[in-house]
């Protein structure tokens, strides 16, 4: 039976399929109804805490359920800070397993040099409700490991959530 | 509702890790803390949604600009399939690579080598039903890169795949056939099992060479199955 292909990673010059637009996932100008428009921001870090300048962060999410107004996925390059920055429309609940809900949450892929594989994580929004039942958020002991996948309001409509890929405050990574 | 079918786990051995020693920027760069195991939902089975009429295909990497790109014209083709050897149908695929002098057209490559006006280096094509793809390019060349004393890339083309569900998204390099810098690579030797590490060696191909024009590449792309293997059902894989 045949094996899935390797992953190799992305390097230092992924720019090369870079395009600014992909960080707007609301470019194609999905209807009103969809959703509320919202900014999510955050900052990079690595385990000496300088920035990671050079990483491709991805954002996907199930909902709103993507259409050919809405492709339900966002690419933005981190900047000399290690920022990025993705215009979207804020998630809804989706189903979990069996009878379970999810809390609204983005799935978080960073890709870079020196990640031979993708790094999986998420993100999830401060002051929703549901975030208290949601699968992941309560099989995490520790409120320390799970705040690194929560969100925090940030201005209007805009959301901010730091990632430290390794050390003091290391994000809590997923393998799925 | 019924839950969604997951995909299924990589073989052991197939994947290269995150923490490896032998690539320096590994070393800042992977988390200290295991991995945390998330339960595959519809957040991980389905996937982004490309309307090919907003992601238009570059199908051709020797047509980007007012000229033609010096370097050896090669024809790059194969098929992506799933672990059950099912065509993955009408997904996009980037790719990117370095002129043929071995420099990238990107602001942070300082390698003193040639730059080509005429090749931006970027791809973008789609599967067809059957799960084939094809795109035009050139050559390659190696580069330096300062991992370790005198450390140079073999020859690769990055590759950035979506598949059907964003578990099982991936990004990887193909390499050519014969190249010696492979042996000395401690990115394509991340991968510890040998035969993964050679199928992300592209296989030359007299089928895809076009007679007095350009010579063509297979590299065939396998992403992650869905369901449980046999052995797993087993439980002793
Ligand atoms: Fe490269």
């Amino acid at each position: 039976m045949p094996v899935a292909t390797a992953s190799q990673t992305i390097g230092p010059y992924w720019h090369l399929i870079e395009h600014a637009e992909m960080a707007d996932l609301t470019r194609f100008g999905p209807g009103e109804e969809m959703g509320e428009r919202i900014t999510v921001t955050g900052r990079i870090t690595d385990g000496a805490g300088a920035p990671v300048s050079d990483a491709a962060v991805e954002i996907w999410q199930a909902s709103p359920p993507p259409d050919d107004r809405f492709p339900g996925y966002g690419r933005c390059a981190t900047d000399g800070e290690g920022r990025f920055r993705f215009v979207t429309l804020r998630p809804e609940p989706v189903p979990g397993l069996g009878n379970q809900t999810q809390a609204p949450h983005l799935s978080i892929v960073l890709l870079a040099r020196g990640l031979m594989t993708a790094l999986r994580t998420r993100l999830y929004f401060a002051g929703e409700a549901l975030n208290e039942t949601d699968p992941l958020l309560a099989s995490i002991e520790d409120p320390a490991e799970r705040a690194t996948l929560v969100a925090q309001p940030a201005g209007p409509g805009t959301w901010t959530l730091d990632i430290r890929l390794q050390g003091e405050g290391e994000t809590v990574f997923l393998e799925v | 509702m019924s839950d969604p079918v997951p995909f299924r786990p990589f073989v052991a051995g197939t994947q290269p890790p995150l923490d490896h020693a032998a690539y320096g920027s590994t070393h800042l760069r992977h988390p200290k803390r295991a991995l945390r195991r998330l339960p595959q939902t519809v957040s991980e089975t389905t996937g982004p949604h490309f309307a090919p009429a907003l992601f238009p295909a570059i199908g051709d990497l020797t047509k980007q600009a007012a000229g033609a790109p010096l370097g050896e014209r090669i024809i790059v083709g194969g098929r992506v399939t799933d672990e059950d050897g099912r065509p993955v149908p009408n997904t996009m695929i980037e790719v990117w690579q370095a002129n043929a002098a071995g420099r990238y057209a990107h602001p942070r490559d300082t390698h003193d080598a040639p730059a080509d006006p005429n090749f931006p280096g970027e791809g973008r094509v789609f599967t067809d039903a059957d799960g084939h793809y094809r795109f035009v390019s050139i050559k390659p060349g190696a580069y330096p890169w300062r991992n370790h004393h005198n450390a140079w890339r073999p020859v690769h083309i990055h590759f950035s795949l979506f598949g059907s569900g964003f578990a099982q998204r991936l990004i990887t390099q193909m390499y050519f056939p014969g190249d010696p810098l492979l042996a000395l690579d401690p990115i394509y030797h991340g991968v510890a099992d040998a035969g993964a590490r050679d199928r992300l060696v592209s296989r030359f191909d007299l089928d895809l060479t076009e007679p007095e024009w350009a010579l063509g590449y297979r590299f065939d792309i396998v992403l992650r199955g869905r369901g449980a293997t046999p052995f797993e059902d087993g439980g002793h894989h």
